[in-house]
């Protein structure tokens, strides 16, 4: 009785899952390849579609991995040795600090994106490069690097590991290479892992600060469905996945064998 | 192994009060000699781990203190160019790091050559005993192998002076009783200047050249094994190393009056009230009528390799009393009770 109970309620999830997230995910992708998607699948398969956002969006699928590639290696090289300053000092001001930075998850993207503009909005050559929609997403990933690093310097006690680096003679900078980046893999890797993930499919903060000439792969879409056939539009959300699954996937299976060894340790 | 190395250490006027008000440590001065195996002993809280980490340089004494090195006042130098080995109660190896690129950090970070490290890191190898292992990851090493890492570690460079805090602790005790006769016959064969660490006060004994006992900040006692045993200054002392009687009695010329007979003291002009300290070991069972003092057997313990007897009514608390494991003894027994006058200890400047 209790396993069949199980059963049916697992059974349910799983009906649920693709109801709401598989089948409308492939019914949009298959209107991306569909000749015309009001008489169906039977008007006969074509790929025109997926050629034309190809030839209208293709810079913003460059420039979305783009953002998302920069965004990655600043949040890496200031939130890295950011997560080891706040694990080391500690106290009250770490605690602070690391409020503040996480700050950005709970204020809405779009005002982020309005604060920024009214501060930065005047430096028109920063204001019209993709590098002012880079900064919007280190604010707004930022946290998720500090956050997913200082979680595995909790947990390698990384305090006492950069204590014996430094008793054998290793300077502050050598310890961070030697010890510290080393030990704090599972935790870069999932930060990573977030950071490219939200980047890539960020849209609030990014379409307020974005400029017709730097939209990236959501905006796109977004632009897509305002102003084409739904067909083209369909036809990149199925771009969109055969962009990101693939990079994803590859991410996750990375992140998975690194934290493999860190669970051995 | 090359001879005597490290350094002579002075700790002047040291002392520590934390960020949040706690006071770690009253100002402190001691005199560490080159070579010296110098224990830290006292409970958790003592402020020993202070002690060490201010030594260390991972913690900076308040104004005024200084720590000198060979006459050298390194107060200011940062741990990693003090050029101190350190051995830490978790033994923090980098698990990123195999055995023999653990014990050969700091000859890498010193610039020193592949082939002269794999040499040095063969010799310490053999002499801690680790052979086989330096292929291995850390969390494929038994406590006792990384303690041994650990010790490797910390040498390798041929630190000035070598720190260890509590690097028994972490083993079970039948371990932490063989590795202890291995780091003794370690320090010695390496001759260099050693500050150690811990609560044991079996471990400090067994290792110290002299023995720091420490409480609440600040030094109870500075002596050799035997001085803090034997001739403890305080009550403190008496009681933390090793099991103590302390008998708190009124004196006239040398004698100790008893609600069960009397005792001699060694000084026989002792007059007034005095707290003895009797070691259990050093009071003999004899028949109650040859003894001027004698008591009732209350608990008879048997520990094996000795007996621990509890008698009561000798004194005014019950004394504790360690007899060979071969006596027969009864409980409610009334024995008499020898004890050598100088085997007795009057604790200076103590009141009963």
């Amino acid at each position: 009785m209790r396993d069949r109970l199980i059963f049916a309620g697992q059974l349910l999830f799983t009906l649920v899952v693709a109801a709401f997230l598989i089948v409308p995910a492939v019914l949009s992708m298959v209107a991306g390849v569909t000749e015309n998607y009001f008489r169906g699948v039977r008007s006969g398969l074509t790929l025109q579609w997926v050629m034309q956002v190809w030839e209208l969006y293709a810079d913003t699928i460059a420039r979305s991995f783009a953002v998302a590639l920069i965004t990655l290696g600043v949040t890496l090289i200031v939130g890295i040795p950011a997560a080891y300053a706040l694990h080391l000092r500690g106290g009250r001001l770490s605690r602070a600090i690391e409020e503040i930075i996480t700050l950005p998850l709970a204020v809405p993207g779009l005002a982020i994106a309005l604060a920024l503009l009214l501060t930065y909005g005047g430096f028109s050559d920063f204001r019209r490069s993709s590098l002012f929609i880079v900064a919007g997403h280190v604010v707004f990933t930022l946290p998720f690097m500090v956050r997913s690093v200082m979680a595995v310097f909790a947990l390698v006690d990384v305090r006492t590991l950069d204590e014996s680096a430094s008793s054998l003679g290793a300077s502050p900078w050598r310890r961070f290479r030697d010890v510290i980046v080393p030990n704090a893999i599972p935790g870069i890797l999932a930060g990573s892992l977030m950071v490219v993930t939200l980047s890539l499919g960020e849209f609030n903060l990014t379409w307020m600060l974005h400029t017709p000439l730097t939209k990236t792969l959501p905006v796109g879409l977004a632009d897509s469905y305002a102003s084409m056939r739904l067909e083209v539009a369909s036809a990149y959300t199925l771009v969109f996945f055969i962009m990101i699954i693939p990079l994803l996937v590859a991410m996750q299976v990375f992140a998975d064998r690194a934290s493999h060894q860190g669970a051995r340790r | 192994m090359n001879a005597f190395h490290g350094v002579s250490v002075r700790v002047e006027a040291c002392a520590k009060i934390f960020a949040d008000g706690t006071r770690a440590l009253e100002p402190v001065t001691l005199d560490v000699a080159r070579g010296e195996t110098l224990v830290f002993l006292g409970p958790s809280g003592c402020g020993k781990t202070t002690m060490l980490r201010i030594i260390a340089g991972l913690e900076t004494p308040d104004f005024g203190g200084r720590v000198l090195f060979n006459d050298a006042d390194v107060t200011g130098i940062p741990i990693e160019q003090r050029n101190v080995g350190m051995v830490f109660q978790s033994y923090a190896l980098f698990p990123n790091m195999n055995v023999a690129e653990n014990i050969g950090y700091s000859l890498k970070i010193r610039g020193v050559g592949k082939a002269e490290r794999a040499a040095r890191v063969a010799e310490l190898v053999a002499l801690t005993g680790i052979e086989g292992l330096e292929r291995r990851r850390i969390d494929q090493l038994s406590g006792g192998q990384r303690q041994r890492v650990a010790l490797a570690r910390a040498v390798a460079a041929r630190p000035s002076v070598l720190l260890l805090d509590e690097p028994l602790t972490a083993l079970d005790a039948a371990l932490r009783e063989r590795l202890r006769w291995e780091l003794d016959r370690l320090l010695r064969t390496l001759g260099i200047t050693t500050i150690y660490v811990t609560h044991d006060q079996a471990e400090a004994m067994a290792l110290g050249d002299r023995v720091v006992v420490m409480r609440k900040g600040a030094i109870a006692q500075v002596g050799s094994p035997r001085d803090i045993y034997f001739a403890p200054t305080n009550r403190f002392v008496a009681e933390f190393v090793g099991a103590a009687n302390l008998v708190e009695a009124h004196a006239v010329d040398g004698m100790l009056s008893l609600p069960g007979g009397r005792m001699m003291l060694a000084d026989t002009k002792a007059s007034g009230d005095v707290v003895a300290m009797i070691r259990p070991e050093s009071i003999g069972l004899v028949a109650p009528g040859a003894a001027s003092l004698s008591g009732q057997v209350e608990r008879v313990s048997f520990v094996g390799d000795r007996q621990r007897l509890t008698v009561s009514g000798a004194t005014l608390r019950p004394l504790i009393i360690d007899a060979p494991n071969t006596l027969d003894v009864k409980i409610g027994e009334r024995v008499g009770l020898m004890v050598d006058p100088h085997a007795v200890r009057v604790l200076p400047g103590e009141h009963a």
